[in-house]
């Protein structure tokens, strides 16, 4: 495995330091890697390059102040951040609450089994590679999917094809990043 | 944790995408929450999900931060930070799953009923306008108005359960319409039903009567 990808996998332990410690250090490495990802993430969605800025910024703070919360038996790094994203997206973007399901996903749990931690790391470079090897047109309708930034009607007008087959190429592309993690 | 049930109509991985990427209106969003406190196995596929978001938001090099980005943040970080309003724990309630409490303002007992005729009820929750969501109660064995969609309908059971044709749902169901559908539920004879009800346009109904009583059901 290359070292970078070794490292990006090892980001529960530089938020363990920040939660911890609270370690600014490591707190800049994450900004360094995961606040541009998240402001290109909400410019995808639909905000200015202002509002995302300012909203990446906001995201990185509840990264500092929730690290305690994050359970990596749960998932990935990566993945919380998105939620944190996420959530930021649906009040600022949408204006509205975000109803979240019972049993909130990020609260702490006991007793984190030692194996799942280590398929966690497995599964999230599982992904990012079938993410990677998927063909342009599939990556692009999932990156679509999550970026709300096309309606399903607009894909059809931009990509001429019909609406049966954009969802199920979309359905497929799905299927295959979750048989990537099984 | 609200009693998992044995889920036999689960909402698809479109609408989960939807609402793991915050793409969804307010009132759908509280139906799926809803759905997927009550299914173990939806809740595993959003979770999945998710991961596929997070390996989205983590390939590519992101956009460039503005100078001194990091040193602004740090300062937020150094600021008082606004007091937490922390969320009492829900109260165990067999209906109502959490995210619903919050809606309600707490259990069951507490929904704001009103009367719209031949026994239903309904409790209309406050949410973004896009879309609008209702608690419904129908008594045991009574039929629902035959309507057709304009729009898209999520329907939820929280207790009892109905008949669609041939497909029965209970509670943890959810039967996702559009417009192509027109369908005559019955609530089931065992016990009256409950339903979470979210809609994204008026429901058109066939008959006259319930046509007439739409703007007093503001459905």
């Amino acid at each position: 495995m290359p070292a970078r990808d070794r490292k990006r996998d090892d980001w529960a332990a530089v938020l363990l330091q920040i939660a911890q410690d609270r370690d600014q250090k490591a707190f800049a490495e994450m900004f360094q890697h995961f606040a541009p990802r998240v402001k290109l993430f909400l410019i995808k969605s639909g905000a200015s390059e202002p509002m995302a800025e300012e909203c990446a910024q906001e995201v990185m703070v509840t990264l500092w102040h929730k690290a305690h919360l994050f359970d990596p038996d749960r998932a990935s790094v990566a993945t919380w951040i998105f939620t944190i994203a996420r959530n930021r997206k649906v009040d600022m973007l949408r204006k509205q609450r975000r109803p979240e399901p019972e049993d909130l996903p990020w609260g702490p749990e006991p007793e984190p089994e030692q194996a799942d931690v280590i398929s966690r790391k497995q599964e999230s470079s599982k992904l990012r590679e079938a993410l990677a090897t998927l063909p342009a047109s599939q990556r692009e309708l999932v990156e679509a999917a999550y970026f709300g930034d096309l309606s399903h009607s607009e894909i059809v007008q931009k990509t001429g094809l019909p609406l049966g087959t954009i969802k199920s190429r979309l359905r497929l592309a799905l299927e295959k990043l979750r048989h990537a993690m099984v | 944790m609200n009693s998992m049930t044995q889920v036999h109509h689960q909402v698809g991985d479109e609408i989960l995408t939807d609402y793991a990427a915050g793409n969804l209106a307010e009132a759908f969003n509280l139906v799926v929450a809803s759905h997927v406190s009550l299914c173990r196995d939806a809740r595993h596929r959003l979770e999945q999900i998710e991961a596929v978001g997070g390996a989205i938001l983590d390939q590519g090099h992101g956009f460039a931060m503005a100078p001194g980005s990091l040193e602004a943040t740090l300062a937020l970080i150094a600021s008082p930070q606004p007091e937490e309003t922390s969320v009492a724990p829900s109260r165990r309630c067999s209906v109502l799953p959490a995210p619903l409490q919050d809606y309600v303002g707490g259990c069951i007992d507490e929904v704001a009923w009103r009367p719209v005729g031949m026994g239903v009820k309904q409790a209309i929750l406050p949410t973004s306008p896009e879309a609008s969501v209702r608690l419904l109660y129908i008594p045991a064995g009574c039929k629902m108005p035959d309507h057709g969609h304009r729009g898209v309908e999520m329907t939820l059971v929280l207790q009892g359960a109905f008949l669609d044709g041939d497909d029965r749902f209970a509670r943890g169901d959810i039967e996702v319409a559009d417009a192509d559908l027109t369908h005559t539920p019955v609530a089931d004879l065992g016990e009256d039903c409950i339903c979470l009800a979210a809609t994204d346009a008026p429901l058109k109904f066939s008959g006259l009567m319930p046509r007439l009583a739409q703007p007093f059901l503001k459905i």
